[in-house]
């Protein structure tokens, strides 16, 4: 049954996405619903990354300080692994998994809801093309707005794990600093970007697509949106596992 | 002039319509009329192409809605209006925004332009100077009236009206049905109108298809009604006792 249900979803995702990208209807009503896209998705997500990415950070340092009390590694290396940290696992990774939830839900029951009052049915009958105008720009948005989001959510890793140790005294400002500048490899960026530009694909196409094809009322729309981010969630933990495979060969 | 040729439509084992035959003519108000469950918006839904039909045609002209991609249906739809039974207004966006959003979507107008010709929309339904109220400031009867301006203008060949009148009191009912009337003969339109409301039948059905259970089983205008000895319609039109008096007295005084 669950197989099942899961090929039926696949094949439709399949036949839809090409209506994704077909030629807008006029590039300037997309232009702008893709500003406000980006806007909403950015600056809307700003709080919840700042909140997330500091304490991330401030918990790596302390943490990794304790493990390594009383062993011959060095103090500094705490910020070279707060850093790392930060670009390879937790701004890409998790910052994804909570914007799924954030993000995700509402984009699901935007298009859900406009798909319950009839709207998209109404823009449908005036010849737009639902699919792309509704979905094209959420896509291009989160492609634009996540990879930024993730960026600065590892500079604010970085410094959430400076504020908890320098600070409280834990160590030296010039070991943390050290730390920060040591074994920088350029890859790992590469890295990171990758991951947030697959990660936002998956949130929007996975959100968009359970907004879009929601049935029934209100509590189709709350399941919808709930599998929306659910779905994002473990799609983000396998794409981010293959990622992590392909891209440390 | 848009035609339903013989058309079929099942979900699963439940036959919703059973060949329906029926021409809906340009330049008058059509009415498909029929208890709730006939299959009144499933036919409506099947004339706009947002539902195939599971056997048959819909003309619109000398062009199959059937045989068309989706593409192909965008280039008709261009001239196709419609006022759904609940409004559809996008709710977010100024009652200016709504209407102006086909013309931001598909013309190459002006904003001055743009403004001008909603504000003659507006003027047109009534509602002159609501331009920057939102649908959930206004009324239900001016949030029909602003739907139906969204729905012409454009200037549509074909407008399609579900339930226009649900919701509403009898007085602003017939302000409605008469504005809708008197659009489509002003822009000569083929107007489609789904309906229950018996008030509409007598006032501005100038072709008229009773549906019960998926059949076709009346056709005529208003003024063959009130002659019909097609029980269908009657037990339809002249529910209550009150109305069935009326129009006994009605025919005796001839």
């Amino acid at each position: 049954m669950f197989s099942l249900g899961f090929l039926e979803d696949f094949g439709r995702f399949l036949l839809w996405v090409p209506q994704v990208f077909k030629k807008p209807e006029n590039w300037t009503m997309y232009y702008k619903e893709t500003i406000r896209q980006t806007y909403d998705i950015g600056i809307g997500s700003l709080f919840i990354v700042f909140i997330i990415s500091i304490f991330i950070g401030a918990v790596t340092a302390i943490q990794f300080s304790y493990q390594m009390a009383g062993t011959l590694i060095p103090p500094y290396y705490i910020g070279y692994i707060v850093r790392d940290m930060s670009i390879i696992a937790s701004a890409p990774t998790i910052t994804s998994i909570v914007l799924a939830g954030k993000v995700g839900a509402n984009i699901a029951s935007e298009i859900g809801g406009m798909k319950q009052k009839e709207h998209i049915d109404a823009m449908e009958i005036m010849g737009v093309n639902t699919s792309a105008y509704l979905v094209l720009p959420k896509i291009i948005g989160a492609v634009i707005a996540i990879p930024m989001l993730v960026t600065l959510a590892a500079l604010l890793g970085s410094l959430g794990g400076y504020i908890a140790s320098v600070p409280t005294g834990l160590f030296q400002q010039s070991d943390y600093i050290t730390g920060l500048q040591s074994f920088f490899i350029p890859w790992n960026v590469v890295m990171m970007y990758v991951k947030a530009v697959v990660f936002a694909l998956i949130i929007g196409f996975v959100s968009c697509y359970q907004g879009y094809f929601v049935k029934g009322g209100s509590i189709e729309l709350g399941e919808a949106s709930t599998r929306a981010v659910v779905v994002s969630d473990i799609l983000i933990l396998i794409a981010d596992y293959l990622l992590a495979v392909l891209l440390t060969v | 002039m848009i035609r339903a040729d013989n058309i079929f439509k099942s979900f699963g084992d439940n036959d919703v319509l059973k060949g329906i035959d029926f021409t809906f003519e340009a330049g008058k108000t059509n009415l498909i009329i029929g208890k709730s469950g006939a299959g009144k918006t499933v036919l409506l839904k099947i004339l706009v192409g947002l539902m195939k039909p599971s056997d048959g045609h819909v003309w619109y002209d000398d062009v199959d809605l059937c045989s068309l991609s989706k593409d192909q249906i965008r280039e008709i739809r261009m001239q196709v209006g419609m006022l759904f039974q609940g409004n559809a207004l996008f709710d977010s966006m100024t009652i200016e925004e709504n209407i102006r959003f086909p013309m931001d979507m598909f013309k190459t107008m002006t904003i001055k332009e743009k403004r001008k010709r909603v504000d003659f929309c507006l003027e047109r339904v009534s509602l002159e100077g609501i331009n920057g109220r939102y649908p959930s400031e206004i009324s239900g009867g001016m949030q029909k009236r602003v739907g139906i301006a969204r729905a012409f203008v454009l200037n549509p060949k074909y407008l399609f009206c579900d339930e226009p009148n649900s919701g509403l009191d009898p007085k602003t009912a017939i302000t409605i049905d008469e504005l809708i009337s008197s659009i489509t003969d002003e822009y000569n339109m083929t107007t489609i109108i789904n309906t229950h409301d018996m008030n509409s039948v007598m006032e501005i059905g100038e072709n008229i298809c009773l549906l019960s259970n998926g059949n076709l089983v009346w056709q005529g205008n208003k003024d063959l009604v009130m002659e019909t000895d097609n029980k269908e319609l009657e037990s339809f039109i002249f529910a209550s006792p009150f109305l069935q008096k009326l129009r006994k007295r009605a025919l005796l005084n001839g």
